[in-house]
């Protein structure tokens, strides 16, 4: 079974490889005429005013926790689905106690609803 | 080694270099064909100087782009700002291996070469890469990496434009992530396997036809979410021109730039091989069965058949460009959160029961009937959820911005 596998240990590795071949290889045909202008971040040709790194709206870590949540739950559909295939005679169960999960999801779902976690703006 | 596993090594590295042969010169051509789609359909010819009919035009921008000068900007961090562009296009070009491009072939050999011993292959060889038994979990665990390299590639450029872009970009992708794992469900309570073989062997002899028939909110979930991962129009925020110059490569020149692009469209590639696959019997010729038994002319006859398939959705891709307008970013993220995520999340449960009432409690095991109740059961979903539900309710126009806090747009208005 696993070895399924190694035909992308070999994949990974050539792409990789591919990766660093063309980035190297761009690195040594380009030609460098460097200024500090050229050298400035691009802000539409204006003068650069401060950094980049400050800070940015909390909604986007929001975003990112909602997201590890409601992903997990797919991740926990997608075997549930494939047994509910397979196990003809268990899906009555199977179904029951997907609806309370889904039950209990739905809840934190309208939850942070409510609280305008899903509002952007 | 035993001689299988050195049989398996080489027809694996055989189909690795075709593959990711076809892979860049198709995604090269590709570029191509989306500014001649884009010039056509805007009444231009679109390039034609180079090459007959502009055909080696990709061959010029690829030349182009690896003698241009590399620029680093001043403020950026060299080593992501190298990395990102690495990050972005190895889990791209890494997703083709996967994909079943034609019908397996049999492949028979037996030899012995010195130094290097003896090769035996027997049976059938998928005309994947890398046959995976985890299949589509792989997929889409890979093309979430792709991620990195685009939020690397918008911190570490130090610029205002990239790092908006790439949080966009990052946080348009997560969140359509969601949606599409949703997509995938329903798939697999009908086939009950993750492996593309068996989702396209579920597809011709299950007795459901394509599922785009049987599981059509699915197919339409699965669409709009793949548009948004790959960042295409009308999702394409992360790189909105008139916003944001370039999004999260704006600091990139010369290859590294052209490695973004590659991964871009090496993306659209794997959603259009991944929509058809799952929803479109993959290489199946429709209506007919011959092509089920194992053949070298079965083999080119269904590569031929994924390859036109694959092309539709790649025009498909390049036609939706060109006739809807930019989402606002807001309206992105409520399309994602509110309207796919429930929407898929209750479409799962729906088939889950209707599969469940079908085949358990009504006990009916002809796959034309269940075929028809689930096509009829997506349809009057499907009027439910696009003429009524989708009626400004949810996602709110400029009027109702502000005015309704936390519920839906139109309420309070």
């Amino acid at each position: 079974m696993l070895q399924a596998y190694i035909p992308m240990l070999l994949v990974l590795a050539f792409v990789a490889a591919n990766a660093i071949l063309i980035l190297g290889l761009s690195h040594v045909l380009s030609s460098y005429r460097l200024t500090p202008v050229k050298l400035s971040p691009y802000e539409s040709g204006m003068p650069v005013l401060g950094d980049a790194r400050e800070r940015f709206s909390v909604k986007f870590y929001l975003v990112a926790m909602l997201f590890i949540i409601f992903d997990i739950e797919t991740v926990f559909m997608l075997p549930w689905a494939a047994a509910f295939h397979q196990f003809l005679a268990l899906r009555g169960l199977l179904l029951a106690e997907m609806f309370v999960f889904v039950a209990i999801l739905a809840v934190g779902y309208l939850y942070i609803w409510k609280r305008g976690a899903l509002q952007w703006d | 080694m035993t001689p299988e596993l050195k049989g398996l090594l080489l027809v694996s590295i055989i189909k690795l270099l075709v593959v990711f042969t076809v892979t860049m010169i198709g995604v090269a051509l590709l570029t191509l064909m989306e500014r001649k789609v884009s010039a056509w359909m805007q009444y231009r010819l679109g390039p034609n100087r180079v090459g007959f009919g502009g055909l080696l035009q990709p061959a010029a921008d690829g030349i182009k782009n690896i003698i241009k000068e590399e620029t680093f900007p001043g403020m950026a961090n060299r080593v992501l700002f190298m990395l990102a562009p690495a990050l972005a296009f190895i889990p791209a070009l890494t997703l083709g291996s996967v994909i079943h491009w034609a019908a397996p072939l049999p492949v028979n050999f037996d030899f012995t070469l010195p130094l290097l011993g003896r090769f035996v292959h027997t049976g059938l060889m998928p005309m994947a890469v890398a046959d995976l038994p985890v299949g589509i979990l792989f997929v889409l665990a890979i093309s979430s990496m792709g991620v990195y390299g685009i939020a690397l590639a918008g911190w570490s450029s130090n610029s205002k434009y990239a790092l908006l872009g790439g949080l966009r970009a990052t946080a348009q992708m997560i969140s359509y992530e969601v949606a599409m794992g949703l997509a995938v469900v329903p798939v697999l309570l009908l086939t009950g396997n993750v492996a593309f073989g068996e989702i396209i062997r579920a597809q011709q002899v299950g007795g459901f036809g394509w599922f785009i028939l049987p599981l059509f909110l699915a197919f339409h979930n699965f669409l709009v979410a793949g548009f948004a991962e790959t960042n295409r129009l009308p999702f394409d925020m992360p790189e909105a021109e008139s916003e944001l110059i370039a999004g999260y490569h704006t600091e990139y020149s010369a290859m590294k730039f052209s490695m973004f692009f590659i991964a871009e469209y090496t993306n659209m590639v794997t959603v259009s091989a991944m929509v058809t696959t799952l929803f479109l019997g993959g290489w199946d010729i429709p209506f007919t069965h011959w092509d089920e038994t194992p053949g070298v002319l079965q083999t080119i006859a269904t590569g031929g058949m994924m390859f036109l398939k694959v092309f539709f959705w790649l025009f498909f891709f390049m036609w939706i460009r060109w006739t809807l307008p930019r989402f606002r970013y807001d309206q992105l993220m409520a399309l994602g959160w509110k309207v796919l995520m429930p929407i898929g999340l209750a479409y799962v449960m729906l088939i889950a029961t209707a599969i469940y009432l079908i085949e358990n409690v009504a006990g009916i095991s002809s796959g034309l009937v269940k075929m028809l109740v689930l096509t009829g059961i997506n349809v009057a979903l499907g009027y439910i959820v696009f003429m009524v539900l989708d009626r400004g309710l949810l996602i709110g126009g400029s009027r109702e911005r502000g005015a309704a806090s936390g519920g839906l747009g139109r309420r309070a208005a």
